[in-house]
């Protein structure tokens, strides 16, 4: 066989790449529900300005209605318009999910690159604290970290106790536990890069270790980080809800899909479709970021998985 | 051998200790503090009587000491008072830790027995209708609100079809085996299902590669039977990370044990760390989450040991 034909029957990476994704048909089928539950959830003020009414404006001569043209979805416990809480819920869900393994996957990246490098001491250092934090459970954890109270960490009252601050509360603890995978993996693929040509061309050249780290070995290891915080927000999305469902993460007056069940256990008898509409929400969203990041995988890191 | 078991309880003893601070600190930091609440209880109490309590708390002494403090009467077996409960908080633990070891053992087990033959089905099956369904089955399974799977089950078959109870261990009165078994019912089909996603997952992804080995080909050159080769040859080698990654999971199961014990109102130690967290009951989530932590790091240790034993490859030493 000819180099010429050979070399036209392999595409480029990048196109081979976007095949296998694309082969995926489940990652290929959430890449467009997501698109739509996105779309809901920042199209959430312009439906809010057809139906005329707030996601918070309680009624309570209209509790538990069934759906009409004004409220879609109907009216939850307090009188409240279900599809637009869904809607601006998703904003909440999203949100956190996004931020949190976005920090995440940064702390993750920062530990990982760090401890692969330098390894000796600092490595084994970083590496049993990763262990320790991934022995913890994490859920018992993160409820004492939701329930510390501001003010006593010397947070000023104004802070403490507004609405938003529930918000950036439950990115910050989310992110504080959940970089542990991101360094693991970071750190293998950091061992192997140190041992190559270019990086050690580099310093050999007398590259500071900063360039190094940030120029050479960072974005060859950024696919499998991409793939694992893609993975990791269905995951966040769901700490976020279990959270917000036991009172401990969002709080009302802002929606979000785990506070609207908390109240579920009194409606499940009366109001079964309140407890199972926020639930298929979540379910969806996850589900679809599950298999978006599967797809990732088969794209970017095809040996990983099977 | 040994020196490895001793050294993992080393270091299960060191994150211990840490956790044990780190946890103290944070409680300190929830709201209110244990003179408020009594203040509320009692409205005659003076300012200097405050004071007098602080000092005989030992409240105004730092965070160290207090600590210190905490470390050696807990060393010596006093954990203290429950705020709620009014008796020493190891009495109050001891049957929720009897019962959160009965929901997670018998899910965990569950959870293992059904996942196995269905990993290695999916992997026998690989691409096709049965491969997908399972596939499906376990994204579904990883990606399900672990409270809201438990409503469901509740709404399904507690409210619809009314074939168990909602929540509790037994009914009022009622006594006997079947009844504590009728309670256990949802609360570990539910645990079952949230663990049972992600070592079936992991079974399949590893029984494939197990089935693309020569050792396999050689078996059913062999002539032996396809459920020899599956089950003698490929199970026994995929089953090996997969026990790692069980062992990792330890903690996972607890968090699920959390939620399900919540929303069942089943008297196990996630919810009594729960309550306690939301009743300032501090010396109660403080031994809470000490034992959850014991209890995880226990399980990582057992399952590492486990995977020592199925594969004779790994000595350790």
């Amino acid at each position: 066989m000819t180099a010429a034909l050979a070399k036209a029957e392999r595409p480029a990476p990048r196109n081979r790449a976007r095949a296998r994704f694309m082969r995926h048909r489940g990652a290929v089928v959430s890449a467009l529900v997501l698109t739509i539950i996105v779309a809901a959830a920042i199209g959430a003020p312009l439906v809010e300005g057809w139906l005329g009414h707030g996601p918070n404006d309680p009624d309570l001569g209209k509790r538990f209605l069934s759906p009409t043209w004004a409220f879609p979805l109907g009216t939850d416990e307090a009188g409240r318009d279900v599809l637009l809480r869904l809607m601006y819920g998703g904003r909440v869900s999203l949100l956190v999910g996004l931020a949190a393994a976005l920090a995440s996957a940064v702390i993750g990246t920062a530990i990982g690159i760090v401890a692969g490098y330098y390894g000796g001491r600092l490595d084994a250092f970083l590496m049993r604290l990763t262990d320790a934090v991934i022995s913890l459970p994490s859920l018992a954890l993160l409820i004492v970290l939701a329930a510390v109270d501001l003010k006593k960490i010397g947070v000023p009252d104004s802070i403490a106790y507004s609405d938003a601050v529930s918000l950036y509360r439950i990115i910050f603890i989310i992110s504080l536990v959940g970089w542990t995978g991101v360094a693991r993996l970071v750190r293998g693929a950091t061992l192997s890069m140190r041992t190559r040509e270019f990086v050690r061309a580099a310093v050999a050249l007398g590259a500071p270790a900063r360039r190094i780290m940030l120029v050479h070995i960072l974005p060859n290891v950024l696919g499998p980080v991409i793939v694992a915080t893609t993975l990791s927000v269905g995951g966040i999305i769901l700490a976020e809800s279990v959270l917000s469902y036991l009172g401990l993460g969002i709080q009302p007056p802002i929606a979000s899909w785990g506070n609207m069940l908390s109240n579920a256990q009194e409606m499940l008898t009366q109001a079964p479709q309140l407890v199972i509409y926020p639930g298929l929400a979540i379910m969806l969203t996850v589900i679809a970021f599950n298999f978006l990041g599967d797809g990732l995988q088969d794209a970017l890191d095809p040996r990983a998985g099977e | 051998m040994m020196r490895f078991v001793v050294v993992r309880a080393f270091e299960s003893l060191v994150v211990l200790a840490l956790m044990s601070f780190v946890v103290y600190a944070l409680i300190g930091l929830m709201p209110g503090d244990p003179i408020d609440i009594m203040l509320a209880g009692d409205p005659n109490m003076t300012p200097e009587d405050r004071e007098r309590l602080r000092q005989l708390f030992g409240l105004h002494l730092p965070i160290w000491e207090r600590y210190g403090n905490w470390l050696v009467a807990a060393i010596g077996g006093d954990f203290g008072f429950s705020r709620t409960f009014n008796r020493p908080v190891l009495e109050v633990m001891a049957p929720n830790l009897g019962r959160t070891a009965l929901l997670m053992m018998s899910s965990f087990v569950l959870s293992v027995a059904i996942a196995i033959p269905l990993g290695l089905a999916a992997a026998v099956r690989q691409r096709r209708l049965a491969d997908y369904g399972i596939n499906l089955f376990c994204f579904a399974g990883k990606s399900v609100p672990p409270f809201w799977l438990a409503l469901m089950l509740i709404l399904v078959f507690a409210v619809e079809l009314n074939w168990f109870p909602a929540g509790g261990i037994e009914t009022v009165g009622a006594s006997g085996i079947v009844d504590r078994v009728r309670h256990l019912a949802l609360p570990v089909a539910c645990l079952t299902l949230l663990n049972l996603a992600s070592v079936a997952r992991l079974m399949r992804a590893e029984a494939i590669g197990a089935l693309r080995q020569d050792y396999v080909r050689t078996a059913r050159a062999k002539g032996l039977a396809e459920r020899r080769v599956i089950w003698g040859h490929a199970m026994r080698n995929a089953l090996n990370p997969v026990v790692t990654v069980i062992a990792l999971e330890f903690g996972t199961l607890f968090s699920g044990a959390l939620i399900t014990e919540t929303v069942f109102a089943y008297p196990g130690m996630g919810k009594m760390i729960y309550d306690a967290i939301l009743g300032n009951d501090y010396n109660l989530a403080l031994i809470g989450l000490l034992f959850a932590t014991l209890l995880v790091l226990v399980g990582n240790l057992a399952a590492d040991l486990g995977y020592a034993a199925l594969d004779p490859r790994i000595s350790y030493r």
